[in-house]
């Protein structure tokens, strides 16, 4: 990580990584969607609503998984002092606190013809709720605290503590005993049909994709900002 | 009850959602280096 400490290296990168992650995601996600919304048969006990979660799936791991990136930039933040590390975590809420509203949005939309409710104050609910107002805080706390480039201290410390609730939602499943069913799919366990399945891998790939270039493009417009200000300041000093 | 309504519901907002902050984010990258551009230009 510390070969990206230079800005100008990681810009190097970043710049033709940038289209790849985008138009790659595009073609992906359209690929997956389609396949789940035409090619899939329904399931046997949900019946049509299955295909929800192509869009539901990836977008709660990629709300996890968000708030994971934010709390490993902040460790780099506070630890290695990585330049780039503060960022890194800034770029990554918003799109974080995207997926993670849809994947609430569009279960509660599951829900409704599934369990007969669009909410339910279960365990795995609830904590994906708070994880959005995780979200929502650490923007407005980096957004308050930081400025271009530099890093705030409290919102990295915000990033770390905030982790804490990732295992609660992993876990909330299995540790009460909720509406939401338990993981589908484990290292060592899937339980969905091969033939609903496959677009759900192709789904998570797109998604994910998409994630890393809206990542960059943010991180892109922070550093060119930074470099602005910074201009500014000596040119203003000279 | 037809499960299509709530399909095409849970899709829309997805790709509105995904579509929209792409465009955001990307238009806000052009700007800011465009202007990092012109600042530097400028000296």
């Amino acid at each position: 990580m510390h070969i990206f400490a230079n800005p100008n290296r990681f810009l190097g990168i970043a710049r033709p990584l940038t289209p790849w992650l985008g138009w790659g995601g595009a073609v992906l996600t359209a690929i997956a969607l389609l396949s789940g919304l035409f090619l899939t048969p329904p399931e046997q006990l949900q019946g049509e609503s299955v295909r929800i979660m192509y869009v539901h799936v990836p977008s709660a791991w990629l709300g996890m998984g968000g708030w994971t990136g934010i709390a490993v930039a902040s460790l780099m933040q506070l630890v290695w002092r990585h330049p780039l590390a503060a960022v890194a975590a800034r770029a990554v809420a918003l799109p974080g606190a995207l997926f993670t509203a849809i994947c609430l949005v569009t279960g509660s939309i599951w829900g409704r013809p599934t369990w007969g409710t669009w909410w339910e104050w279960d365990g795995r609910l609830t904590s994906m709720l708070v994880l959005l107002f995780l979200y929502i805080a650490y923007i407005a706390l980096a957004g308050a605290t930081a400025d271009r480039a530099g890093g705030s201290r409290v919102a990295a410390i915000f990033g770390l503590v905030g982790a804490i609730n990732i295992p609660i939602i992993k876990y909330s499943v299995d540790w009460w005993n909720t509406l939401h069913q338990t993981a589908s799919i484990t290292l060592t366990k899937n339980t969905i049909d091969p033939s609903i399945l496959w677009p759900l891998p192709i789904a998570l790939i797109g998604f994910s994709m998409l994630f890393g270039g809206i990542v960059l493009m943010r991180m892109r417009a922070l550093l060119a900002e930074a470099r602005i200000e910074a201009r500014l300041k000596r040119m203003a000093d000279a | 009850m037809n499960h299509w309504p709530f399909i095409i519901a849970a899709y829309a907002i997805t790709i509105a959602g995904l579509a929209g902050l792409t465009l955001a984010s990307y238009a806000a990258m052009r700007r800011a280096e465009a202007r990092a551009d012109a600042v530097r230009k400028s000296r």
